[in-house]
């Protein structure tokens, strides 16, 4: 029958993605530019990466305010993080601290 | 010991620039004189940074040192660039000059110090040292710039300097 052999395609269609996203996760960029992480406010799941660009010609870091990580960013290097914990998490710039960011990670 | 109110003095010197003795009245700073002003400032703060990794044992002090000269460096390094392309040369004024002896004397007398009295000192010099560039540069020095280019590499320049402040004020805290 038509529809339910369309809902069984359906079905499968979302659990392959479901595998895929557990799998790799995705990955979420973080432009640094004029002093900012742009955008400041990223919503993200555990198993996800976070990958900071920096595009500014002085070097920066991306910083956990709980102390977790500590990223050196380099001008024109990019830097990346898979995310292990469900939270809110605010992260700053340790060389300019009024650089901050938050990330907003949920369960898979 | 210099008294704190001296420093206030540098940012009363900047923040008067464009009524005062050392430009025309009404004209301001010109491009050639703001490149010299900017580019000193930076110069004088690693200075600064250079003579505190010479003295201080901190490892905190020592990494806002680090900091500092690689900022500084590399703003400075863009404003060389920037003038070469303008095709201006730094003009030597009296901002620059008082910008000179004033740090000069400063740094004189952080070199009596060692140990804890020095990383104070020093930091809180820098609190001081960048909230009276900021200002100037607020104030007097980017308002008065026609150079586009000019203009915002000063802009990036007080937005790296503002976290220059805060990461020191946090240090001077921390230090207390
Ligand atoms: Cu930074």
């Amino acid at each position: 029958m038509r529809a339910s052999g369309f809902s069984v395609l359906s079905f499968v269609l979302v659990a392959l993605a479901h595998v895929a996203s557990a799998k790799a996760g995705e990955t979420i960029v973080v432009k640094i530019t004029d002093l900012a992480f742009v955008p400041a406010e990223v919503s993200a799941r555990v198993g996800d990466t976070i990958e900071w660009v920096n595009v500014d010609f002085i070097d920066h870091t991306a910083t956990a305010s709980n102390g977790a990580w500590d990223l050196a960013l380099p001008a024109g290097s990019r830097g990346r993080l898979v995310v292990k914990q469900a939270g809110v998490l605010g992260y700053f710039c340790r060389v300019h601290p009024n650089m901050t960011g938050t990330l907003n990670v949920n369960e898979k | 010991m210099r008294h704190p109110k001296a420093l206030y003095a540098i940012a009363a010197v900047l923040l008067t620039v464009p009524g005062g003795l050392a430009f025309a009245a009404g004209a301001g700073p010109s491009d050639a004189q703001i490149a010299h002003i900017a580019y000193t400032a930076g110069d004088l703060d690693i200075k600064a940074a250079e003579l505190a990794l010479e003295k201080s044992q901190s490892k905190t002090v020592r990494a806002f040192a680090d900091d500092m000269v690689r900022d500084h460096k590399a703003v400075n390094d863009k404003a060389l660039a920037l003038v070469k392309k303008l095709n201006v040369s730094p003009e030597d004024n009296d901002t620059s000059k008082s910008l000179v002896k004033d740090a000069d004397e400063k740094r004189a007398h952080l070199a009596t110090l060692s140990g804890a009295a020095f990383d104070k000192a020093y930091v809180e010099n820098e609190v001081a040292y960048h909230k009276a560039v900021n200002g100037a540069l607020e104030t007097t020095l980017i308002p008065s710039s026609d150079n586009g280019e000019l203009k915002s590499l000063l802009e990036t320049g007080l937005k790296i300097f503002q976290g220059h402040l805060k990461h020191a004020e946090h240090l001077a805290g921390s230090l207390k």
